[in-house]
């Protein structure tokens, strides 16, 4: 018999109530602004953008604040507001190459045309707490130099290729259509373009621990940071009434390329190649990440063995996207009421045929008795 | 994208399609308080007529593989869009970054007014020029900051 079973709405709207509350907080506390966490939440702004794969600061940190600081539940929010808007298009492929940068480094060469240039980074502080911050009213100041960084700045990757020591990445062709995940369900072997669109998508902690497996061993493929770079660069967009390509603004990205020994095949000589990230805002760990996986994922181009995680693109590919897996995991907590009944008569019936067969002193095993 | 433009272009054509990318540009990446700010002191203003009403909508960002490689898509960016028409015909476009409705619709309206040769110039002095000004002031010094963490690299030579 099914008895279908109502209520609980009374329990939902107060619950809603008390989160609302909770979210606030202490009322004696200001309130925080959208402008607040923009400005000083910035780096969880940028996460939320580059996972939720919307760039809009506002809403980024608009869903931060509702999500109460839970990035991946503010993830969840820009993914959720972004099917609410039409598409008017792609984009030109932004170019990276005309980046106005604010942070420049390189692994590979010391001493290289533009120079290293460390921009805002963590790296170099010694993650003390600091506890002027806690005291509020900070004022700092960044330094100013006379001439602003030098706007031609080659790739690392170019001055390799000088020697033809590394693989030329060559551009598709520009008319033809790319994969993409947002209108179409992954199909396998996947192409590049749908692996590095899933893995700029992909939580940066699923993907921090398949790249860090890459170095400790597993799909070990030898990285040097070429280079990182993070900045500026204008998006390009060519409207169909306008018939040519017109700039509708600037957003902020980080571009990882990393340099791998490659031992040569029977039918490729050695040389290096690359894995690539990039994300939308100053999101270093995960370019850093990305093209860890990005170069992994590429071992069957390479003729290498596929022995890692890392290196399986299904898998990869499959559970690099938090949305998905949280909202997985989290449907565990909906009722599961009719199924545990079925599961409860189940063990009860086994354990009943399995003390019966004790009993009788028989050696049949639990797994016949399964069956 | 560029092989599905029409190639045939005069030349007179195609420079006055990069002023108007150029103007384009600057009205697209202005904040929306100084553009607002620059416009009500403009001491005349056309009549016009929304032909298409300011849409908020998403472009997806596109990169390349390695930088110079083949396209992926990279995720969507928030834009919105209006079209105008002015009572004296000029039809002008705003595309602009973000969730900004009046930004878009003055970006379009100031587009349709920069096609009108007679206003171009005097357009271009009290609205274009400054916020081209400010924006590459904003950049240079962005410039400035980042080069003075442009780390200086000296070599210690033992003497022995």
């Amino acid at each position: 018999m099914y008895v279908a079973v109502k209520g609980g709405e009374k329990a939902i709207e107060n619950s809603k109530k008390l989160l609302a509350e909770d979210r606030r907080g202490d009322p004696r506390v200001p309130e925080l602004t959208l402008d607040q966490i923009r400005e000083q939440l910035s780096l969880a702004v940028d996460r939320v953008m580059t996972e939720g794969s919307l760039y809009d600061p506002e809403l980024a940190a608009l869903a931060v604040k509702q999500a109460r600081g839970d990035l991946q539940e503010a993830i969840f929010l820009l993914r959720a507001y972004r099917t609410t808007l039409p598409r008017f298009g792609d984009s030109e492929p932004i170019d990276t190459a005309e980046m106005s940068v604010r942070r420049r480094i390189s692994a590979t060469y010391k001493d290289l045309p533009g120079g290293q240039v460390l921009g805002p980074s963590f790296d170099y502080t010694h993650r003390l707490l600091d506890f002027a911050l806690a005291a509020g009213d900070n004022r700092p100041a960044a330094e100013i130099a006379d001439a602003p960084v030098e706007g031609d700045m080659p790739r690392v990757t170019e001055i390799l290729n000088y020697e033809g020591l590394i693989e030329t990445e060559q551009p598709d062709d520009d008319g033809g259509p790319v994969f993409d995940l947002t209108r179409s369900s992954p199909r396998y072997p996947a192409d590049r373009a749908a692996r590095l669109q899933n893995l700029a998508r992909g939580d940066e902690g699923f993907l921090l621990a398949l790249g860090y497996s890459t170095q400790r061993g597993y799909g070990n493929n030898h990285p040097f940071a070429g280079e990182i770079r993070m900045g500026e660069v204008a998006v390009e967009f060519a409207p169909e009434e306008l018939g040519f390509p017109i700039e509708i603004g600037e957003i902020t990205v980080t571009e990882c390329q990393m340099i791998n020994q490659f031992q040569g095949s029977a039918s490729q000589p050695p040389q290096f190649t690359q894995g690539y990230g990039l994300t939308f805002g100053h999101c270093e760990r995960k370019a850093m990440s990305m093209a860890l996986v990005d170069r992994a994922l590429r071992a069957r181009e390479f003729d290498e063995p596929i022995d890692a995680p890392a290196q399986d693109e299904e898998f990869v590919m499959a559970h690099s996207d938090n949305v998905e897996a949280s909202g997985f995991v989290q449907h565990l907590k909906l009722p599961h009421y009719v199924d545990f009944q079925a599961e409860l008569v189940t063990v009860r019936a086994l354990r009943k045929s399995f003390e019966e067969r004790i009993r009788d002193g028989s050696e049949g095993s639990v797994s016949d008795a399964a069956e | 994208m560029t092989s599905k433009l029409p190639s045939a272009c005069s030349p007179e054509q195609s420079a006055e399609r990069r002023a108007r990318q150029r103007w384009m540009s600057t009205l697209a990446k202005a904040k929306a308080g100084d553009l607002e700010a620059l416009w009500n002191n403009l001491p005349s203003k056309p009549a016009w007529t929304v032909i298409r009403s300011p849409e908020v909508g998403m472009v997806m960002a596109r990169g390349r593989a390695g930088g110079t490689g083949a396209r992926f898509n990279l995720g969507e960016v928030t834009v919105t869009r209006c079209a105008v028409q002015l009572d004296y015909g000029a039809v002008g476009f705003g595309y602009v970054m973000g969730r900004d409705k009046r930004h878009a619709e003055l970006a379009a309206v100031i587009d349709a007014i920069m096609q009108t040769p007679s206003r171009r110039e005097t357009l271009e002095r009290a609205v274009i020029a400054p916020l081209s000004l400010r924006q590459e002031a904003a950049t240079r010094e962005r410039g400035q900051k980042a080069a003075s963490t442009k780390v200086d690299f000296f070599t210690l030579v033992r003497e022995s």
